[in-house]
Formats: structure tokens, sequence, C-alpha cells
């Protein structure tokens, strides 16, 4: 099982070496972090997706929440949330090959962002699957380099809103 | 109106005495010098320890006793990293201290300068909360704040990092504001329909067994939790935190479970229908295996750290919140029952499984503490370390009240029960302390006799001395088929000559007959004392639970 949790911890130095650390030190496995400034600068956000059984994602939240430093946990549901993970990849692409990398880009929607003599560097954008689906494409390439931001994630309002009024 | 400026060592000085601080334990060094100069003529008395890991444990004994929050000092680097036990040992146990550091000058840190160590990223998993002070203005409401996390909610160690250059700076007092930590929340109450499930739980249960522990002693919930075992009649097992927070002489008191507990507190959890778990977590050293504990049994789990709740166990009956208000709330609402079939069986498990052990005329350990437990009434502080002599104090040392019996649970660190009891004795000087000490834990922390003399600290060192690391030993016989690899001490020196060397006064008992007065000859002289007790070397802690048992799974000769 995986699970995104986005949390609101306060602004320090070592408040990413207490989450982290909380994390290695029970043994869970993140898959990946993705941290950054809110729109209160005393706050950073951060944004978790991790993988385990369930009694280890109850007991990721909770020991989230113990953390000092952690002012909110919030459990994202895939279904309710949206999600987005940035890529850059970098594909060592012979001449004869630009045009079938641009095809492929093109179709899933990617952006050329960067062409050299042997490589070409394409970025995109997207929830997993689509992230995955692009990866899956670009299987018969060569990659070069890949740099991944780890996935963000923000509550669908228009998804609550409608489930609250279903309530 | 302005304040004048001060430095920042004389702020922290000063914020330790506005938290109530009246004893600290330290060792100076380099980067603490500042702070030093300022104890010099200040009201708080400094007890200067031989190691760090002495003025960490010495802390933690002055918490545990007191109930205070204890406080310590070092250097930076190596001075540093040698409380890391020490924080070890209290963040285990949910122990509430302040531990404060020297640290590399601001613009030095991350130069791999002299006596720099990041202790800060050491003590991350080890403290409950912790801080590199890099601005002076900072400094007071983090004091104040530190003070405040170690001693609410869970209880725990902080530890405050602080820079020598930060120590220097000019700085003003000011008033500081209420804490604002808005992620840090105490639960205390309780959710009212889970307190009226256990209620209901309680009327319909037949079996019902109370399993208690540390959380009790933290909560001072001690009083609340006697009269719900008073007016419910419910069996109590406690945990090795758990010793005091109910007489273990009563009828109703079954002492301690768990790998090295009696055989009758066993059977009655794996025989309940209904556990009813106080401030306790399950450690594998009660639960050896979840599946196998309480098969029949409903269970209720009251804890103020919501983590704890279904951490290792499985829970029907989750309540988050402070045992002292939820306790009085139960026994508000509670009826008095006789229950006389289920305590008839709980009578009948003491009679068929007493805790025994096989008096061959040798020096026995059990016996020892039998009699110390017999002629203080448990009513002594008592520390131990960890091992054999901690197990044994457990069953055989019968505590009456909480915050007497201070023992290094979670952890598990030998060495701490010496210098714990020099902090347990300094925050109760009326009170008789006993440290109960193995020959080995002894030696990890036996530079603490200097302390001890040094301010004429009255403990009684009770060594049980087998010349073995007896609880590994213990293990490598029952599971290493006796092969005793770096667990008998070729060597051990003469603890009686070694006293003398500090001025404390000894004896040695080889004896049983003589067992009696050399106790009643230490509990009644007004300094210290060491007696060096000569236990039959090969003496095994039982009843024993194998690691991963079930509550019934019990192995060892002899008892049945």
């Amino acid at each position: 099982m995986r699970k995104i949790i986005s949390i609101l911890v306060r602004n320090h130095p070592g408040v990413l070496s207490h989450v982290a650390g909380m994390f290695t030190r029970r043994a869970y496995n993140i898959e990946s972090i993705a941290a950054g400034e809110t729109e209160n600068p005393d706050v950073t956000r951060i944004t978790i997706v991790v993988s385990g059984d369930e009694i280890i994602l109850e007991q990721v939240t909770k020991q989230l929440r113990k953390l000092i430093d952690v002012i909110k946990v919030q459990d994202l549901k895939y279904a309710e949330s949206i999600t987005r993970e940035l890529v850059l990849l970098t594909i060592l692409s012979p001449l004869e090959k630009r045009q079938e990398v641009i095809h492929t880009a093109n179709t899933f929607g990617a952006t050329v962002v960067d062409i050299a003599e042997k490589t070409m560097t394409l970025e995109f954008v997207g929830n997993s699957n689509k992230i995955n689906t692009i990866m899956a494409a670009l299987q018969g390439f060569k990659v070069k380099e890949i740099a991944r931001t780890g996935l963000v994630a923000l509550p669908m309002e228009s998804q609550l809103e409608k489930n609250r009024t279903l309530i | 109106m302005t304040t004048k400026m001060i430095t920042g060592a004389e702020l922290i000085v000063q914020s330790l005495i506005d938290a109530g601080v009246e004893h600290i334990f330290g060792f100076p060094g380099g980067k603490v010098i500042p702070i030093y100069d300022v104890l010099y003529d200040a009201e708080i008395k400094h007890f200067l320890t031989r190691h760090e890991q002495g003025a960490a444990h010495a802390a933690d004994g002055y918490a545990r006793a007191s109930g205070k929050v204890g406080v310590c000092l070092a250097t930076s680097g190596p001075g540093a990293t040698n409380l890391v036990t020490g924080l070890s040992t209290a963040h285990m146990d949910s122990i509430p201290i302040v531990a404060i550091t020297g640290q590399v000058n601001v613009p030095m840190i991350g130069n791999d300068s002299f006596q720099e160590a990041d202790i800060y990223g050491i003590t991350i998993p080890i403290t409950k909360y912790n801080y590199l002070v890099k601005d002076v203005n900072l400094l007071q409401g983090i004091i104040k704040e530190a003070f405040y996390i170690a001693q609410t909610g869970r209880p725990g160690p902080v530890l405050i990092d602080i820079p020598g250059d930060i120590q220097t700076t000019k700085v003003r007092l000011k008033k500081i504001g209420p804490i604002k930590l808005p992620g840090y929340a105490v639960q205390a109450k309780g959710h009212p329909r889970q307190i009226e499930t256990l209620l209901q739980a309680i009327r319909t249960a037949r079996r019902p067994i109370i399993y208690a522990g540390g959380g009790v002693v933290s909560s001072g919930a001690s009083a609340e939790l006697k009269k719900f075992v008073k007016q419910t009649r419910i069996p109590i097992t406690n945990t090795l935190m758990g010793k005091g927070i109910f007489p273990e002489r009563d009828e109703l008191a079954l002492g301690m479970l768990g790998m090295h507990g009696t055989k009758y507190a066993n059977y009655a959890i794996h025989e309940s229908d209904l556990i009813i778990a106080l401030g306790v977590r399950f450690d594998d050293r009660v639960v050896g295996n979840v599946q196998k504990f309480a098969p029949l049994a409903k269970i209720a789990h009251v804890d103020i750290d919501p983590a704890e709740i279904g951490k290792r166990m499985a829970v029907d009956i989750p309540i988050v919140g402070d045992l002292k208000i939820i306790l009085s709330m139960l026994n508000q609402k509670i009826k008095t029952r006789s229950r006389k079939r289920w305590l008839d069986r709980i009578a009948r498990l003491k009679e068929d499984y007493p805790l025994t052990y096989t008096d061959d005329g040798t020096l026995k350990p059990q016996y020892i503490i039998q009699t110390l437990s017999d002629m203080t009434k448990g009513e002594v502080i008592i520390t131990t370390s960890v091992g054999q002599h901690q197990m044994w104090a457990a069953l055989y040392y019968q505590t009456t009240e909480p915050r007497r019996f201070i023992s290094s649970g979670g952890a598990g660190t030998m060495g701490y029960g010496f210098p714990a009891s020099i902090g347990a004795q300094i925050s109760q000087p009326d009170q008789t302390v006993v440290a109960l000490c193995g020959d080995g834990s002894f030696q990890m922390c036996i530079q603490e006799l200097a302390t001890m003399r040094t301010y004429n600290v009255p403990v009684k060192i009770f060594i049980l001395n087998n010349g073995y690391l007896g609880m590994v030993r213990q293990w490598q016989e029952i599971f290493y088929n006796r092969r005793y690899s770096a667990t008998h001490f070729e060597f051990n020196p003469d603890f009686c000559q070694i006293a003398a060397g500090y001025e404390v006064p000894a004896m040695r008992v080889t004896e049983p007959g003589e067992v009696k007065s050399a106790l009643d000859k230490a509990l009644n002289s007004d300094g210290p004392m060491l007696v060096d007790f000569r236990i039959a070397p090969e003496e095994n802690v039982l009843p024993m639970i194998p690691p991963g048992g079930g509550q019934t799974d019990f192995i060892g000769e002899g008892e049945e």
C-alpha cells in the first residue's frame, strides 16, 4: 500500500532532519519526499509518499503528529487530491532518433527543453499514472540521466465539496 | 524601562533559576566555561560528576525520584557525546531531562573544529526535542520551551546545544510570553464515548486484569489507581517501570509480568477476558508474542501518547489521555464488585505457581533482596542498572510507593543505577537510597564514587557480585550451550579496597547468616556504605519466558 502524507512543519534548519530521522529510526519506507515553503514563510509543506501495510501507515501518521515541529498532518487520498510530479529526463538520441523522441514526447504531452549533439532533455509533469505511462513509452530509448522532484499534492477542493454536499 | 544587558551565559543560569532548577549535574570543558563562570556564585547548586555519563544518569535519577526536571551540563564534542547513553536511557523511559551542551562558536560550526560534534544531529532520535541555538535573542524562549516540552504530555529529555559565542554575547532579559507550539497539543481528557465503552466492558468482564506501568508514575495517578483497584477489585500486574504504583504485597497485586515476571501474573493475563492497559507500551520484554498475548481478552489501552496505541498490539478500546484525569472519571462512575470467583482463581494461581528459589545454603541474591524488602518494608528508594540484579530486585523487592524503584527499563543501560542513586539521594535527602548493582554494572560508572564522597551523598551500594555478566551468561547457558564467551570476569577488583580508596566504608558478605546484620548496619549508617555480596555465581533469574514466547511459555528448571 502507498499513501500520500502532506505535512505542515515549522520552518527552521533542523526540521527536515527531524522528519527524515523519524523515518529512518522507525524503519519506514519513504518513496519520495518533497519540501517547499508555503503561503506562510514560517511554515514548510513536506509531501511524503510512503509505502507499507495498513498498520505501519497508521503508525507513520501518528509518529509524524508526535513530532514537535509538525503542525498538521493530512492523509491525502489519491481520489481526492491533486498530485503532480515533475521529471527531467535526458535521452541519448542520435540524429536519426530525434524525430521519434519528439513524436513520443508530443504524444504524451512532454516538452523538449534541451537538444544537444547526442542528447535531448524532456520535461514532463503529471500524476503518478501519467509519469509511469510516459516512462514506459520512453523505455525503448537509452536514458542518460533522470531527475524527479517527488510527488507534491494538495486536497482537491472541488471533490471535497461534492462529497460534502452528498453527505 | 529597559533591563540591563547580560551575557548569554548569565541568561542561561537565570532562565534555569526561573524554571525552578535548584540542582544541576555536570562536567566543565572549553565551550561551557562562560556558563561555569556564572555558576561559580549562582544560587543553583552544581554537582561535579567524574564523567558526563554520570551527570546524565544523576539528572535522570533526580527526575525519577522527585518528579521534577533533571538538568545536566556538558561541554562540546566528547562531553556532549558522553551524555548520549544517559539521554537515550531517559528517552526510552519518558523521563524529563534538560541537557545543556556547549558547542563550538557559530562561525566554526561545520569546520571539524576542535571538540566539535553534531550533538544536535546525534540526539534527534533519542530526545523528545532538541535545539541548536544560533541567535542569542531566542535563547531565553528556547530554555522556557525546553522545560515545558520535557515535562508535559509524555515526558522526555530535551537537549539545548549552545555555541560558546552565544554564551558570551550580550542580550537583554525579556518578559517571555506564553509558549506557542502550534504542533504540540496534549490531549488530556480522553474520549467520553470510549470511556463509556470501557466502563461497559468492566461491567461485563468476568476475569479483568489491570496491566499498568510507567505512565501511572509520570501522570502522578497512583492514588487514583489505588482507588480504582480497590473499588473494582480488579487484580493488577505492573511493569518494571510501574513498580510502586500499587503496593505489591496487596492481595490484588500480581507483581511484575513479562519475560521475567511472576508466573501467576502471566497466567492471569492468559486467562483474562479484559486487559486494562494503563500507561504501558506492550514492550517486547512484557509481550514476547503479540499473537499469543491474552487470547481471550478484549484490550483497552489508555495512554497519553496516541502513537503508543496500536503500535505493537491491536486494541479494542483505545483511550488517549492523562491517566490521572481518566482514572478519576472512571472512579466516579464505577461500582464496587466482589469478583469472588476470579479472585479465588487468582489466589489459586498464586498458590500453584509461587515465586520461589532453591535455598541450598549458599548466598542467594533472592534471599538478600527479600531480606532487604522485609527490613525496609519496601519503603526505601532503590536504584538498579540492568541484568540479573535488576530482575531479582523487580521480583523480590516489594514496593509500596511510586518513584522509589528507579531502574533503566527500555534502554537497559548498564551503569545507570549507581549515578542515578546519587541524583535520587540529592533530590530526596531525607530518604534512604540503595544502589543495587551487579559487579558488571557497578564497574561501568564506578568513578562516581568520587562524586558520592565529595558531596557526602549517603547512598548504600549493594553489589550482587557473581563475577559474571550474569544475564548474558544465563542466556548463554540456556540458548548457547553454556559457552560463556566473554561473560566471566577473570579478574575483578576488590570492591572493598576500591571503596577504601574513596574513603567509603565497606564490608564483604559471603554467608547467608551475615546478610541481616550487614544490611542493618548499612541501612542505619549515616553516611555512604558499600557492601560486596559474593552471591552464588551461576544463579539464574526465574521464571523466564524465552524471547518471542507467549505469556505461558516458561522455560528453566526446578520451580514448578
